[in-house]
């Protein structure tokens, strides 16, 4: 399924989206709007709890929104949600990885999932540990891996079915120096051979290095939207650092909006 | 390799067989690499075994003796009284085992990366069933092995055999069903064994160590109103070569099993189907 080149990769408008509990209902997202053009790394920048990972639950077809439309790879996410999943790959913040599997069998179990056949998968597979580094220690167990190695693991999982648009959740937090460059450069090489990529992270180094453009999510709405050269230069900035905290502060008196306060990214 | 050239994969729902076929690869494979769990499954009713038949066997044989086991006595009595118990227990306790790899599966990751993959929406849970269901199965002949080396006699023929063989797989796949959904349920991996183990009560509060005709007004009625009394009666008969099993009791196993079976599966898919909060 190729996507025209015209077409945006994703296209989001409008989206809502609330978790009711018996505490009663917090808005998440409230009305986000962002095209990502397909072949490009949009990253979505935003302190905790500002909606980050929600979006990319309704774009991976975990979450369903309320209201608004959404497409990836030119699928709504709501009504073909198999046609969107059969083109995306998902690395979300909780390292998604059959610890008692080898890295191997992981990856095989993938193959398997993506019916890519015994040859071809074998090869595939081979193809990826290599990718990583991870050859030797393809058939350890993943519970021995290290952090950064369960990490790689878990993109190379990602990228067995040769996604079109990858959702990245967070994918370097925890990660040593070493570790977040290598997974970096696996970024750009994928970006490289055409894949869109959407990426989220609260590092602000990261945006400036692998993103094309940044959306900075706050209270459930994208507040700022750019090259991170044109936002640096729209809030006469030195740093994205500086754009980042200007646009996310909690604001002052009653108006405290509660949704900056709840740190959505840690409940689990 | 661009992203216009890419051709994506097969779509979903095309190769559902597939799908199940490499999720029970996938649970043999955590069964063999974690065999801890699989070993608690054997280990439980092969303890039970020798403590009810070495320990209680004695005392309780001559109060099971008179309709069970004619002729038999004490301790050999209670033998044959109780190893049908146990198997339906040895199918319970494997119950535990999938409850706690489908909520380790749900904490991880892993389930979610499932979820966001074109591959058949059953496939996850029921290869699991269909793993748990072998286990079941492995762990009942183990289970059985041990009793004849002590000296129980079954006395089924083919047939009762077959039907035993039917009764048994029917009761795995329901209460392997029934417990994805308990593991799914459950709001961590380290309460997740928690709800299964009422199941492993209930055949002590049913015909599975003593007559239920010996138990007082309120409990005897629940004993005999429960599901697990007809399934082991069911078992016990056959294996006994179906002496003193009447049709109607075999049809009340058959129907407690589809129906437990039935409920937890549809539980167990709306459960997974349920948004878990990112």
């Amino acid at each position: 399924m190729s996507i025209p080149a015209t077409r945006p990769a994703i296209e989001v408008a409008g989206l809502r989206k609330s978790y009711r509990s018996k505490a009663g209902s917090q808005v998440v997202l409230d009305g986000v709007d962002l095209v990502v053009p397909a072949g490009t790394v949009t990253a979505l920048l935003g302190p905790n709890g500002a909606g980050k990972t929600t979006a990319v639950g309704v774009l991976s077809t975990l979450l369903r929104a309320d209201e608004g439309t959404a497409r990836v790879a030119g699928h709504d996410v709501a009504r073909e949600a198999d046609a969107v999943r059969a083109s995306i790959g998902v690395t979300g913040q909780i390292t998604a990885v059959d610890d008692l599997l080898s890295g191997a069998e992981n990856l095989r179990l993938m193959a398997d999932l993506h019916h890519l056949g015994r040859a071809a998968g074998r090869q595939r597979v081979a193809e990826l540990l290599e990718r990583f580094g991870l050859t030797d220690a393809a058939d350890k167990p993943v519970a021995t891996y290290s952090g950064g190695m369960k990490r790689k693991l878990d993109l190379a999982m990602t990228l067995v079915g040769t996604p079109s648009v990858v959702f990245l959740d967070e994918p370097t937090t925890g990660l040593d120096p070493r570790s977040r460059r290598t997974l970096w450069d696996e970024v750009r090489a994928l970006v490289a051979d055409g894949t869109t990529i959407l990426l989220t992270t609260q590092y602000l180094e990261e945006a400036d290095q692998l993103a094309d453009s940044v959306a900075v999510l706050h209270g459930g709405r994208i507040v700022a939207e750019g090259t991170p050269a044109e936002l640096k230069a729209v809030h006469a900035a030195g740093s994205l650092d500086d754009v980042f905290l200007a646009l996310t502060e909690p604001p002052a008196g009653p108006e405290t909006d509660p949704r900056t306060e709840t740190d959505e990214e840690t409940v689990r | 390799m661009t992203a216009i050239t890419v051709t994506a994969p097969a779509r979903a729902g095309g190769k559902p067989l597939a799908d199940v076929r490499t999720m029970f690869r996938r649970n043999l494979l955590r069964a063999v690499r974690y065999p801890g769990l699989t070993l608690f499954v054997v280990v439980g009713p092969l303890v039970m075994l020798l403590l009810f038949v070495y320990i209680f066997g004695g005392a309780f044989g001559a109060g099971v003796a008179p309709g069970v086991a004619p002729g038999a006595e004490g301790r050999a009595a209670y033998l044959t009284y109780i190893t049908p118990s146990l198997l339906v227990l040895t199918v319970v306790g494997a119950g535990q085992s999938i409850a706690i790899s489908a909520a380790m599966d749900a904490a991880g990751g892993i389930m979610a990366r499932f979820k966001t993959m074109a591959i058949s929406p059953g496939s996850a849970l029921s290869g699991q069933v269909l793993g748990t269901v072998v286990q079941s199965i492995a762990a009942l002949v183990l289970v059985l092995g041990a009793a004849v080396a002590i000296g129980y006699r079954p006395q089924a023929d083919a047939v009762d055999w077959l039907a035993l063989l039917g009764v048994l797989l029917l009761l795995a796949v329901a209460i392997s069903w029934l417990c994805v959904a308990l593991g799914l349920n459950a709001r961590s991996v380290e309460t997740a064994s928690n709800a299964p183990l009422i199941l492993l009560l209930l055949p002590f509060l049913g015909s599975g160590f003593v007559p239920v005709e010996t138990m007082p007004g309120p409990v005897r009625w629940f004993a005999e109103h429960q599901p697990f009394t007809p399934i082991i009666d069911t078992v016990r008969g056959l294996l006994a070569g179906g002496v003193g099993l009447d049709g109607a009791t075999v049809a009340k196993a058959v129907v407690w099993c589809v129906l437990i079976g039935v409920a937890g599966y549809l539980w167990a898919r709306s459960l997974y189907r349920r948004e878990r909060r990112v």
